[in-house]
């Protein structure tokens, strides 16, 4: 709109393209060329090119053990995530103004708290000694104390305390958009409380809820901090296998080869995802505009 | 006047008690007299906290998280306005390619930005040094940075700018006079993102540290592959004392939903 010049948007954006070229793109693609070197233990990256470290992997049975906790253990938060972070920003979306602002400080200020601290406070909560456990023989629970710790269980308790935060705040920030008159609407015509979130919040903030469990999904598919601190050496996932071939066992061309393959996994995960979004927003547009409801949000 | 029933009250104070149990467990804990992690606690002592002065190693990492933040959000800074001044006043080819580009370290997987950015500065003598840091640290915070500025600048109405043209002031004098100090609030919040982001990373700098450059996540993470003593627990509770000191001055000038998802609170 202010055409005066084609160039000027250009040297705008050039310092960062600059940066990212040179610090994102190019190390990028150096990862993808390096997966397709071998590796030798006496003499280090070899110079031929292959498809051996992908071929390795896809046929190593703790490749695929990894994969599949990896999977599961973001599939298990996402889900967790969503059924507890939905509602909670519903209740602190529905208290008494001089309350939200303070209780949306207390569950989005941890995420301003390094993830190594949050981790290490489920460490101490954790342990065969720790306070889950005494709390839980106080309490009589059979077969109690617990082994916690350095389970998937933990990983996935530590990481929904990372990532509900973030939901929270996805659903918050669609909430903000939302008519209260829809709301008032809806109960003057007689629904109940449930069938209001149900019927008329829902489909409202559906947005933000994708928007927020895809987030979850890919950020703990790749976590590594908690992985690594609350699941122990042994249950390793994609990204903590990566970090081994790269600082311990160094072996270089096969950590690039997993990065390459967790980082396809992750974007095929937001395409599909984006996509499948899409094509039930377009659906639901297009009953809108079948059915004539719905127009008043103009 | 809450019009929440008692259920969803009830399960308000869960959802706090789980949010807030390890941050209080690790406050509670830095207090013991005792030479492990002994919760309850049976008397109070300041004996851990004294242990952090005695151990230059993690005052040395908190100075260096501390300028290796201040220095890569301000960069980001200086790279982020003009980008993020190109997308909201100008339609030109590729601006979508520009968009989808600068907001991609967000979907990245920081072990895979970690080995990446690993193997490309080794071949420069980068790797394990502040530059090398930096560098990375700008990749993984523009994004932030460029989200609050954007909501800054689609906030402000493009037509006061056009009566400063109007008026004879020269594309630069709008900048300085008119377009920045209206976005100054936006670029301060992603300033202030930007930095908590980079004093928190932890898998990135993991690749990219060395003794001699060594963030505050990468020292407390490897200590604590180590052993887990009191110290961690004393150095935890008072980076979430700081954190909080630092978020309730904040919410008086940057509500913090804003800060982190660029809009306004409802």
């Amino acid at each position: 709109m202010n055409g005066r010049s084609n160039l000027t948007p250009a040297l705008l954006a050039a310092p960062s393209l600059v940066v990212y070229a040179g610090a994102l793109l190019l190390p990028l693609g150096g990862v993808l060329l390096l997966s397709l070197h071998g590796f030798d233990f006496e003499k280090g990256i070899l110079p031929g090119w292959g498809l051996e470290n992908y071929r390795d992997l896809l046929t190593d049975s703790l490749f695929a053990e990894s994969l599949l906790r990896t999977l599961r253990i973001a599939l298990w938060t996402t889900a967790i995530c969503l059924l507890v972070g939905v509602p909670e920003a519903w209740i602190i979306y529905r208290m008494a103004p001089r309350w939200r602002g303070a209780m949306l400080l207390i569950v989005v200020g941890p995420l301003l708290v390094s993830v190594v601290v949050r981790n290490f406070g489920w460490m101490v909560l954790l342990g065969t000694t720790g306070l889950v456990n005494q709390v839980l023989t106080i309490l009589g629970v059979p077969g109690a104390p617990f082994r916690l710790m350095f389970t998937e269980l933990a990983v996935v308790i530590g990481l929904v305390h990372v990532m509900v935060p973030l939901v929270v705040l996805s659903v918050w920030a669609s909430l903000g958009r939302l008519d209260p008159v829809l709301e008032r609407a809806a109960f003057s015509l007689g629904a109940s409380r449930l069938t209001v979130f149900r019927r008329v919040v829902l489909p409202n903030v559906m947005p933000g809820i994708m928007a927020g469990a895809l987030m979850v999904f890919c950020l703990s598919a790749s976590a590594f901090a908690t992985p690594a601190m609350l699941g122990g050496k042994r249950l390793k996932v994609v990204s903590s296998m990566t970090y081994n071939e790269f600082l311990n066992t160094l072996n270089w061309p096969l950590g690039a080869a997993l990065a390459t393959l967790l980082m396809v996994a992750i974007l095929t995960a937001t395409l599909i995802w984006t996509r499948f979004v899409e094509t039930r927003a377009m659906r639901r547009l297009g009953e809108v505009a079948e059915g004539g409801k719905g127009g008043s949000r103009a | 006047m809450s019009r929440n029933g008692p259920l969803a009250l009830a399960f308000h104070a869960l959802f706090l008690t789980f949010i807030l149990a390890p941050l209080l467990v690790v406050i509670g804990v830095s207090f013991t007299g005792e030479g492990y992690l002994a919760l309850p606690l049976n008397g109070l002592s300041l004996r851990w906290w004294r242990a952090i002065g005695d151990n230059p190693r993690f005052l040395e990492s908190f100075w260096f998280s501390l300028r290796l933040g201040v220095t890569a959000a301000t960069l980001s800074a200086l790279i982020a306005v003009p980008a993020a001044l190109a997308i909201a006043r100008w339609r030109f080819p590729g601006r979508g390619a520009l968009v989808a580009i600068l907001a991609s370290p967000l979907m990245i997987p920081h072990v895979v930005l970690g080995v990446a950015l690993l193997r490309f500065f080794s071949g420069f003598g980068l790797s394990g040094s502040f530059a090398g840091l930096v560098t990375a640290h700008v990749i993984v915070i523009t994004p932030y940075m460029l989200r609050l500025v954007g909501a800054g600048l689609s906030g402000l109405d493009p037509r006061i700018e056009r009566a400063a043209e109007s008026l004879g002031a020269s594309r630069l004098t709008v900048f300085r006079r008119v377009t920045l100090p209206l976005i100054a609030p936006g670029v301060a919040g992603g300033w202030i993102l930007a930095f908590v982001t980079s004093f928190d990373e932890l898998t990135v700098s993991l690749f990219l540290a060395s003794p001699s450059a060594n963030p505050l996540p990468v020292q407390l993470f490897n200590y604590i592959d180590q052993m887990t003593d009191p110290l961690v627990a004393s150095v935890s509770a008072a980076l979430i004392l700081g954190t909080a000191l630092v978020l309730l001055v904040l919410d008086r000038f940057y509500p913090i939903d804003r800060l982190l998802t660029g809009e306004r609170r409802a």
